[in-house]
């Protein structure tokens, strides 16, 4: 299977030399097409700050990202743009839709960005409205929908460009327990029918079981790593629980 | 300590200060060149008359002023407003750090002094150099020369500028330390955030809106432009202003709707780039701002005609002065006059005395001043009135015309005379049969009713004869200079019917055997001497192409520096409200560009979004605003037609450039700052 993303001794210091943060301290890992992976860690465990370098908002003090094989941490503005729009597909805690914008036009932004034919983005939007279940919602505005709508919207927004790699940051972290489940379920749909490959940061136990492997970050370091294999979800959730209360205190908030 | 605090309060919110700072020293330098005028114009060579003149420009201007420190003061406020909106959430943080509201306050008046400090002083530093250029501006609209170059400081419009925005500044501090008092914790918390809900219009309405607006619009303007004999009163004016206003309104309020539905119609153009995205902006923004809109689009409307106008009166006037007033002096008589008039017995003796021989009696030779005169009378007759001369036209005329005088007896003019005089003046000369007449006239809407007449063929009974027109309609010409067209009619008749017992009148108009200003301004000294035996005699009326000129030219410039400080006041409010609007929303705007910048939008590509955004939402209601202009200055060219109004492109171009610099710069400064606060 094809390396997706992979992260080679990523560094990441904020402060003087005086005083030193390590946000991120030497991490690696590689993401294979197709999977699913969750990084789970407490606040201020750094997760966030992994996300923003692999997302090229935020650059890594030392280290290589790969992305396809490509080192990103070498890219720079237009460059960087590119591969974002083209390479990269985003999902936010709070979604980040346009509020001037229909649902429609929202997923369609992402293809007219790319420069994608008029002609084209119709049909495009029509099908990844059908497999996320909002065909209903595509012309009402982000405040006439209801948040998973919202985040619905979002991830179709994310995977219409056929990205190599869907970031989501905390996806499920601004909804109820009904709609987060709902759109867990078609996180894993995308991924097993789509083939798409999905990284995931999150500090939910449960968000995070839908995932194939979880990656668990402690003070910038990597933790712990957990594979899913043949398990069922509710199973492999206990052996996360397990994790998290070895984590201790840090954890704690993740219950 | 909370001095500091203020400055480096505005140092960090200078982006935001950047729009209300601009109209500030704007407003302070064109309120100080204009009350300086009087300075400007001390150091002109300019004679007595014109010195008067220019007094009552300068009165005038102070009172224009009261109005404009009203408006500023409005405007002023209004963005201080804004910006403290736009701040809620810092003073949210001083309160819940436990400062109290008298020392948040104190924190906005020491901000509130040291900005009104600066943009004094600056714009005073600016209207200072600005009125050495107008004083230039000045002596060429007096026709002035300027004698010496001297730097000019003018400290009454110093201090008065200083008091004026003194109490602006001081009303604002009141304003704020009023809603700081008044405001509720949790309010300047959430004062940022509102979710935007978008009132979607439904389109087919908004067609209807926008069609039912254009109508108005086209009704208002054909009634004011093609229609326009039509208007008798005021009142309907009035009414297609007001159908005016309601068509603009109804304009911006259709239109976001209508462009979004015709934008996304084109699919091609609409998902390409950005575009969805830049008129989803603006189409939010047009609706959220709809009544704004009209009234910055009225504001600049008023603007243009104001200016176009004002500046083209000026320059006709001047232009017209030659065809106007063709000879050098003017003197007339009145026959009829007798105690009722307020004269004395001792003044009337010499009643009906020849003019020149009048003079002559004074030990003043007219003949010797002039290379070449003539000499007449005007004669009426209470038999031969307007209402006879438009005879069986004169109901037509009443249902059009309600405001006409019908009984005032005509003027009338032996043929001969007027050939001579036609001669002087250098105008057509006529010839006539001994039945016929010949009426002449350049008062545009006089020349209307008087045509009426005419063309019906109308006879009239003059001592005893009949005649008929020659011509079936006015012809063009005047016997008395003025400073505009306004000869309402005068009939020439062959010499042989005039009973000159009917005298009404008696003139005198020469051209002087010179033509050296000097030895002109000599001999007019002379003529006008007589003036000091007024207590003796009935005396003639004098009036010379210097007075006329002098007179023409003062109106002018009053009216024109009226435009003028009016116009530019108008359009920097309407111009900064526009701007503080756009940037209103720059919070927002923030989190969008945001999420475009994740979503890999180039740089390039958003400045281009915002500049569109920005652009269009100037150039809506100047475009609408421009159209109006074009009706309105039709319209008030009509309006001022005795003024005349040939010279139209001069002041147009030069409305052009003052709207292109203050309005353009307006924009710039908000592109900047909006692409400055989208920046990470």
């Amino acid at each position: 299977m094809e390396n997706i993303l992979k992260i080679d001794q990523i560094e990441k210091y904020y402060g003087s030399k005086v005083n030193l943060t390590k946000a991120i301290d030497d991490i690696s890992f590689q993401v294979d097409e197709g999977e699913f992976v969750a990084i789970m860690g407490a606040s201020g465990s750094g997760k966030t700050t992994l996300l923003n370098c692999i997302s090229t908002i935020d650059k890594v003090t030392t280290g290589h990202i790969y992305v396809s094989g490509e080192d990103i941490t070498k890219l720079k503005g237009n460059a960087l743009n590119k591969f974002r729009r083209e390479k990269l597909g985003f999902i936010f805690q709070d979604f980040n839709l346009l509020d001037t914008m229909t649902a429609y036009e929202n997923i369609a932004l992402a293809l007219s960005i790319q420069n994608v034919p008029a002609a084209k983005i119709d049909s495009k939007v029509k099908k990844v409205a059908k497999e996320l279940d909002i065909e209903s919602v595509l012309q009402k505005y982000p405040y006439q929908m209801s948040g998973g709508q919202k985040q619905r919207v979002a991830s179709a927004r994310a995977i219409i460009t056929d990205p190599k790699l869907i970031l989501a940051d905390e996806p499920t972290g601004a909804l109820d327990s009904k709609a987060a489940k709902l759109l867990l379920e078609r996180f894993a749909y995308l991924n097993k029918n789509l083939k798409a490959t999905i990284l995931m940061v999150t500090h939910d136990s449960f968000t995070a079981s839908y995932a194939q492997r979880i990656i668990f970050i402690k003070d910038g370091r990597i933790f712990h790593e957990l594979h899913r294999g043949q398990d069922k979800r509710k199973d492999f959730f206990d052996k996360i629980i397990d994790v998290v209360t070895l984590l201790g205190g840090d954890l704690n908030d993740a219950l | 300590m909370l001095f500091k605090l203020s400055i480096q309060n505005i140092k960090k919110s200078i982006k935001d200060y950047a729009i209300y700072f601009f109209t500030l020293i704007l407003g302070v330098a064109i309120f100080y060149v204009f009350n300086s005028i009087e300075t400007q114009s001390a150091m002109l060579a300019v004679s007595s008359d014109t010195r008067e003149i220019i007094q009552l420009l300068t009165t005038t201007l102070s009172g224009v002023s009261v109005f404009i420190v009203f408006v500023l003061g409005f405007l002023v406020i209004y963005a201080s407003r804004f910006l403290m909106k736009r701040r809620n959430k810092e003073f949210g943080l001083y309160l819940v750090l436990g400062m109290g509201k008298r020392k948040v306050s104190l924190i906005l008046f020491f901000e509130t002094l040291l900005i009104g400090i600066i943009s004094l002083v600056v714009g005073l530093v600016i209207g200072v150099a600005a009125s050495q250029l107008t004083s230039v501006f000045v002596a060429k609209m007096f026709e002035a020369d300027m004698t010496k170059y001297q730097f000019i400081f003018s400290e009454d419009a110093c201090i008065k500028t200083v008091l004026y925005f003194a109490i602006i500044y001081l009303i604002v501090i009141l304003f704020n330390t009023f809603s700081i008092n008044k405001c509720k914790l949790i309010d300047l918390f959430q004062g940022g955030k509102k979710s935007e809900s978008v009132k979607v219009k439904n389109a087919w309405v908004c067609i209807i809106v926008f069609v039912i607006a254009i109508s108005l619009l086209g009704t208002a303007y054909y009634n004011v432009t093609s229609g326009y004999e039509a208007i008798q009163e005021m009142n309907q004016v009035l009414w297609y202003i007001a159908m005016g206003c309601i068509g603009t309104f109804l304009i911006f309020w259709s239109l976001s709707g209508l462009l979004l539905k015709v934008v996304s119609s084109m699919k091609g153009i609409y998902y390409k780039g950005l575009n969805s995205f830049t008129f989803r902006q603006l189409s939010s923004r047009v609706n959220t701002n709809v009544f704004s809109m009209t009234i910055i689009c009225l504001m600049l409307f008023i603007t243009i005609c104001v200016l176009g106008s004002g500046l083209t009166v000026r320059n006709s006037m001047v232009a017209n002065l030659n065809e106007l007033a063709p000879a050098d002096i003017e003197i007339s008589q009145t026959m009829n006059v007798d105690e009722s008039n307020g004269y004395t017995k001792k003044q009337l003796e010499n009643k009906g005395k020849p003019i020149l021989e009048f003079f002559q009696d004074l030990g003043i030779d007219l003949k010797s001043y002039f290379k070449e005169y003539v000499q007449f009378y005007i004669y009426t007759t209470p038999d031969c009135t307007m209402k006879d001369t438009l005879g069986s036209a004169l109901e037509e005329v009443t249902k059009q015309f309600i405001f006409l005088q019908y009984d005032t007896p005509e003027e009338i003019i032996k043929l001969s005379d007027y050939n001579n005089l036609a001669k002087l003046y250098g105008k057509e000369t006529f010839s006539l049969k001994e039945n016929e007449y010949i009426m002449i006239a350049d008062f545009d809407s006089m020349v209307t009713v008087r045509n009426y007449g005419l063309e019906a063929g109308e006879k009239i009974s003059l001592f005893g004869h009949d005649l008929k027109p020659k011509y079936k309609e006015c012809k063009d010409g005047f016997i008395e200079m003025s400073g505009g067209h306004l000869n309402v009619g005068v009939i020439i008749v062959p010499d042989a019917i005039i009973d000159d017992s009917y005298k009404n009148s008696e003139f005198v108009i020469a051209n002087y055997n010179t033509g050296s200003k000097d030895k002109i301004a000599e001999i007019e000294e002379k003529i006008e001497s007589i003036q000091k035996f007024k207590k003796e005699y009935v005396l003639p009326t004098i009036n010379t192409r210097t007075n006329i000129a002098e007179s023409s030219i003062g109106l002018g410039a009053i009216i024109s520096f009226i435009g003028l400080y009016i116009g530019l006041i108008f359009l920097i409010s309407g111009a900064s409200i526009l701007a503080l609007k756009e940037l209103s929303e720059s919070a927002d705007n923030l989190e969008r560009f945001r999420m475009l910048r994740k979503l890999g939008v180039d740089e390039k590509q958003m400045n281009r979004a915002l500049f569109r955004q920005t652009s269009f939402f100037f150039i809506f209601p100047l475009t609408l605003a421009i159209i109006h202009s074009i009706f309105g200055m039709k319209f008030s060219r009509k309006i001022l037609d005795m003024l005349g109004s040939e010279m139209m492109i001069p002041s147009i171009i030069m409305t052009s450039v003052i709207l292109f610099v203050i309005y353009g710069g307006y924009f710039v400064i908000t592109y900047f700052s909006g692409r400055s606060m989208i920046k990470e």
